[in-house]
């Protein structure tokens, strides 16, 4: 567990991790308790108040669509769906990468050849064109979508995980304990493991914009998260649409964006610096 | 060198036929046929449409087939331009989506290489910092998010550039969507570039060589550069795919009539063997220029090419 | 006057609290060698850089470096730009790292001219060529146009004393130049500097941790221990007359092959408790097609009786690794049996019984790499008794006894290794392998990472267990000098095969092998009134994939005949000594 830890204590001397990791707590806080606070659903249309401008006053601080619809409940709204989207889809690419990963780099040899082999091949397809194929032949569902990103995004993890697990599995530690006669379970959970989290903790970090990214480019292509419910690519897509009579429809969603994004990836770059200083894995 | 390029060549062929499959077989395998959607046709018009689409065949029957056709570069005739064959579709399209993505790739090279190595080799000033900050925020922004961005302030607000690719007949038009394409590959060519260049300047051999009383430009020059650019060369294979990728972005905002736009306009209609033609392009593209590069790298690393 | 004039160069890194070199001041004449003997941290190499201007922008630099009265600490680069390669020159400890691997051999050397007009343009690569040819590169015209990898490491050594001497300096700095290397190509390596030296007249400043380097190359030295200089003058005088306990210490625990060391075999007819018969064990190399097959260890036999050391010495290729590995069941066997007290052990060690693995143990080359990182010491320590001894109670107790007995104080215990230094961390492995009380313990290159002092205690520690519980060692090392002090028996191998199996006081007195011999010749004498050795042992080890026919050995050997290309010397005694050489009752081998 160290190894965890270890991390952890390092991460609170660097103040580019903790600033970005704050802030990520608080938009994500804000997005979760906004829609108690606010009396305007993100759903509602009010063709009373259609486009109206930002304004301190009259309750709709960030405007309203050509719906009438709050933008700020929307954007909340759609920042929570983004956020849970990528978090969902990176567990997922974090389990079958870790499984995929540390099994390969365990047992080597011609089976590791091969399964490499297998990612080194997907890795050379442009995904995204696959998805967009997938959810034209399938329709658009949320599920297909965690699906999608998920099937694309573990190719990274498998590969820092099986790296990492060979090169520990090559250390001396690892035959030492052999040596002594601990047995395959006690090796991999006593001895691999724990030396591995500190790397998958970092990596889930940069796998998370990583989905969110290719959530909101299917939102924006429309391929992505369906109406009524929004998320951020699919606020910029409608933002785009309108941007030269309501630029406010473009910029706040498109800002609230590019700001997750640059946390996530300031912190995961922090992170991996501690964990790794030469960005060897 | 020549056998592994011979053996880097022969294995682009299987992935390629496996991507093709996968597609092929996503869009075969989707819920309901390409003419169930709109309204019931009656039974005999529909089996005339079938056996004309060839249909009525088997599934590896009309695998063969496609694979036939995309050997001879047909890639079948599209479910909604009666008038059209994919292929046509898609080489009508093909050189603005080419002139635009070679251009990008092209001041991405340029822009992010200089900025890299002025970063690197000016560590720790305002000038690195500048750098690596405008990286950054250029490796975050995603394509959709800058391109509007860029149409709301050079041409709804400034109008000091035409909005539109078809608002203008100059090189104006292509001057916005290319650097949207380019800017998050210049942000990760720089990134990759300085810590590169960090890097190597770091190593044994660069000390020797600045013990042997050489000029950092001529350390730079003759024992930096090259292995510096290895990272970089690994990394233009997932940066083409990240460019074909982000045409599609940049097509849809400024409305260029290329390949990407295509694709949004045949997903919104469902036009399977258009979208699976541009799939099927696209893929080939990816692999092609994935062999490219793997073949670059083996000509620019010794240990690679001597083996 | 000096050509190089030291005065209280002191050098301190933010952060650290004492300074890596204080108030060190030197000065080299022409033409003279000077050595500058430390252990690994002592700041010999800091002052070496220093002098270069190559240490890195963080360190903080005073007092004054005068090359030909030029002040060259805060000198600009332009300005050092000037001495460098033509007044300077400095050959590194590893050439594989030295030596740009992107550019072609000849390229490196040829920029160094062009960048100082060293000469005509169009006369450069021949001027190459001509260096290359002088520090004795075989085929330099090949070897030119050869990337690093492609070279051997003595070559490699070769080209970057030949990058150095380009320029024609009148000093050069060689640090640690032969540490990387094999002894028979460190000799070699010393061999060649010092008849370029004869030749162009260069002063040589000369950084080593091992006194054989320094007492055969250098006619002055000093002594440096944490940053300070302790003591200087000629190199016999220091020797003979050492003024600092630092000095005193690395004399005696100076790897020497004349200290009466183990007085030989024990006798005859005692416990055989380890038995290895035919052991051969090989790796495959290259992708699937073109696949080879590299020999590592080819059939060898060796009985080890209980309490007795057997030493098995080679250079790198020899299979003395690959041997142990296989005997401890970490890697596949081609052929052979490994018996343990009387049973025969299946090949690998997933497959062998519980009390077969906690009676054998192994001590790696890396202390740090064989520790858990996530671990602290006491785990790492306990870990055996948790696998082997899960129902007994007192595991902290016992933990805390093996600590003490391996020289470590108990709070050490709630440390992770990272927190260890390197002699602290190898205790903790040997804590580790001897807490089971095992009847054997494999040692594979333990002390080679550790600095003389340290070295001499890990020894110290496992002769102590030796005679508390009979415990029998193999211990795997290229150091001959460690060999002499600690074995009952020497094993020499080369390229997987037995050359010589001989009790210590035989094997160092009488060698009956010529490889053996040539070993023994090659390790520098720490003794500055020993003559060099004038004609190393020439060439280098030839490759495991594509081995010569016969003896391997026979394209080194001054004493080959024919019927050594003809047919491989099967293992034979003399007297109480085993030898595979076809002309091993003919030669007498005296070094």
């Amino acid at each position: 567990m160290s190894a965890l830890s270890s991390l952890v204590r390092h991460a609170r001397s660097s103040r580019a991790v903790t600033v970005c990791a704050t802030m990520l707590l608080v938009i994500a806080m804000i997005s979760l308790i906004g829609p108690l606070i606010s009396n305007h659903s993100y759903f509602a249309a009010d063709f009373d108040n259609r486009m109206l401008a930002p304004t301190m006053t009259g309750g709709h601080f960030f405007g309203t669509d050509e719906l009438g619809r709050d933008l700020l409940a929307r954007t909340l709204s759609g920042i929570r769906v983004t956020l849970l989207v990528a978090v969902i889809a990176s567990l997922v690419s974090l389990g079958i990468g870790v499984l995929y990963g540390a099994v390969a780099g365990y047992i080597g040899g011609r089976v590791d050849g091969f399964m490499m082999r297998i990612v080194d091949g997907l890795y050379a397809l442009p995904f995204i064109f696959f998805v967009i194929l997938l959810m034209v032949a399938f329709g658009r569902s949320m599920l297909l979508i965690l699906i999608a990103i998920g099937a694309i995004n573990w190719l990274d993890m498998a590969r820092i995980v099986r790296g990492q697990t060979i090169s520990l599995k090559q250390r001396a530690f690892v035959d030492a304990a052999r040596l002594i006669g601990v047995s395959t379970r006690g090796i991999i959970f006593r001895h691999i493991t724990p030396n591995l989290l500190g790397v998958v903790v970092v990596y889930m970090t940069l796998a998370i914009p990583q989905a969110i990214l290719m959530e909101s480019f299917l939102s924006f292509l429309g391929l992505g998260i369906q109406a009524p419910q929004t998320s951020l690519g699919a606020l910029v897509s409608d933002g785009v649409s309108q941007m030269e009579q309501a630029s406010w429809l473009l910029v706040i969603p498109a800002v609230a964006l590019a700001v997750i994004l640059l946390c996530f990836n300031f912190l995961g770059d922090g992170l991996r610096d501690l964990v790794d200083p030469k960005g060897n894995t | 060198m020549l056998r592994y390029a011979f053996a880097r060549i022969l294995g682009a062929i299987p992935t390629l036929l496996l991507v093709i499959a996968i597609a092929f077989l996503m869009v075969h395998a989707a819920p309901g046929g390409p003419f169930d959607s709109e309204r019931v046709l009656p039974p005999d018009i529909k089996e005339n449409i079938e056996r004309a689409y060839h249909l009525d065949e088997t599934l590896p029957q009309q695998f063969y087939r496609y694979i036939k056709g995309v050997v001879r570069g047909d890639l079948g005739p599209s479910y909604r331009y009666r008038d059209f064959s994919v292929s046509e579709l898609i080489a009508g399209a093909i050189p603005v989506t080419m002139r635009i993505g070679a251009l990008a790739i092209l001041l991405a090279l340029i822009v992010g290489i200089s900025a890299g190595l002025i970063a690197a080799l000016r560590r720790n000033t305002v000038l690195d910092r500048l750098v690596t900050g405008i990286a950054m925020i250029g490796i975050s922004v995603p394509v959709f998010v800058f391109a509007p961005l860029m149409v709301l302030v050079f041409a709804v607000t400034l109008k000091w550039l035409p909005a539109s690719y078809t608002g203008s007949d100059g090189a104006d038009r292509l001057l916005l969507p290319v650097i949207a394409l380019a800017m998050p590959q210049i942000a990760f060519i720089a990134r990759l570039t300085r810590a590169s260049l960090i890097d190597v300047m770091n190593s044994d051999y660069v000390r020797t060589a600045k013990a042997q009383g050489l000029k950092t430009l001529s350390i730079v020059r003759y024992h930096a550069f090259r292995p510096a650019m290895l990272p970089l060369i690994s990394y233009l294979g997932p940066a083409f795919a990240a460019v074909l990728t982000g045409s599609v972005v940049v097509e849809h905002v400024f409305g260029v009539p290329g390949v990407g736009r295509f694709l949004i306009t045949a997903s919104a209609n469902r036009d399977y063997t258009l979208v699976l033609g541009i799939t099927v392009f696209y893929a080939a593209m990816v692999v092609f220029l994935n062999l490219v590069v793997d073949l670059l790298y083996a000509f620019v690393d010794p240990r690679v090419r001597t083996r | 006057m000096a050509l190089l004039d030291v005065e209280n160069l002191t050098i301190r890194y933010a952060g650290s609290a004492s300074p890596a070199v204080e108030n060190l001041s030197f000065a080299l004449a022409r033409g003279e060698s000077l050595g500058i003997v430390g252990e690994s941290g002592s700041g010999k190499t800091q002052a070496a850089l220093a002098i270069m201007g190559l240490l890195p922008a963080n360190a903080k630099i005073s007092g004054s470096v005068r090359f030909d009265d030029a002040e060259l600490i805060g000198a600009g680069a332009a300005v050092l730009n000037q001495y460098r390669a033509r007044r300077i020159a400095m050959v590194f400890q590893d050439p594989m790292a030295a030596l740009n691997p992107y550019v072609r051999i000849g390229d490196q050397l040829r920029r160094i001219l062009l960048e100082h007009k060293l000469c005509a343009a169009d006369e450069a690569s021949a001027r190459t060529l001509l260096m290359l040819k002088k520090v004795g590169l075989p085929d330099p015209e090949r070897q030119y146009r050869a990337f690093p990898h492609q070279l051997s490491g003595g070559m490699r050594q070769r080209v970057m004393i030949g990058a150095a001497l380009l320029g024609e300096p009148d000093v050069l700095i060689a640090d640690e130049p032969t540490t990387a290397l094999d002894v028979t190509v460190q000799a070699q390596i010393l061999y060649l500097l010092r008849q370029l030296r004869a030749e162009t007249k260069a002063a040589l400043l000369l950084i080593t941790h091992d006194l054989g380097v320094i007492a055969g190359n250098c006619e002055r030295m000093f002594v440096m221990d944490r940053g300070e200089m302790l003591e200087e003058g000629t190199t016999r005088q220091v020797f003979a007359t050492p003024d600092s306990d630092k000095m005193r210490a690395l004399l005696t625990n100076a790897p020497t092959l004349s200290a009466i060391g183990m007085s030989g075999a024990l006798p005859e007819g005692g416990d055989p408790v380890l038995d290895i018969s035919e052991l051969s064990v090989s790796f495959s190399e290259g992708r699937l097609r073109g696949r080879e097959r590299l020999l590592a260890v080819r059939p060898i036999s060796l009985t080890i009786q209980k309490a007795e050391t057997v030493a098995v010495v080679g250079e790198s290729g020899s299979g003395k690794t690959s041997l142990a590995r296989a005997i401890v069941g970490l890697i596949p066997i081609d052929s052979g049996r490994v018996t343990f007290l009387g049973k025969q052990l299946p090949a690998a060690v997933s497959r062998r019984r519980h009390d077969s693995r906690r009676d054998l143990q192994m001590v790696f080359q890396d202390p740090l790499a064989s520790l858990n990182p996530a671990m602290r010491v006491s785990s790492i320590v306990g870990e055996p008794l948790r696998v082997h001894e899960s129902g007994r109670k007192n595991h902290a107790a016992l933990v805390e006894a093996m600590l003490e007995q391996v020289g470590l104080a108990p709070e050490l215990s709630q440390r992770y290794p990272h927190e260890l230094s390197g002699g602290q961390a190898q205790r903790v492995a040997i804590a580790r392998a001897l807490i089971l009380k095992p009847k054997v313990v494999i040692c594979d290159e333990a002390v080679a990472a550790l600095d003389g002092t340290v070295r001499s205690e890990i020894l110290l520690l496992l002769q102590a267990a030796q005679q508390r519980t009979g415990l029998s060692i193999i211990f795997i090392t290229h150091d001959l000098a460690v060999v002499r002090q600690i074995s009952h028996r020497v094993l020499v191998m080369y390229m997987g095969r037995l050359c010589e199996l001989a009790a210590n006081n035989a094997l160092f007195g009488r060698p009956r092998h010529p490889y053996t011999r040539a070993l023994l010749n090659a390790v520098p004498s720490p003794d500055p009134n020993a003559e060099p050795a004038n004609a190393p042992l020439p060439g280098e080890v030839s490759s495991l994939l594509r081995p010569p026919a016969g003896c391997p050995f026979h394209p080194r050997c001054q004493h080959a005949v024919g019927a050594c290309s003809a047919s491989v010397p099967e293992p034979a005694a003399y007297g109480g000594t085993i030898v595979a050489c076809h002309r091993a009752t003919e030669l007498d081998l005296r070094y």
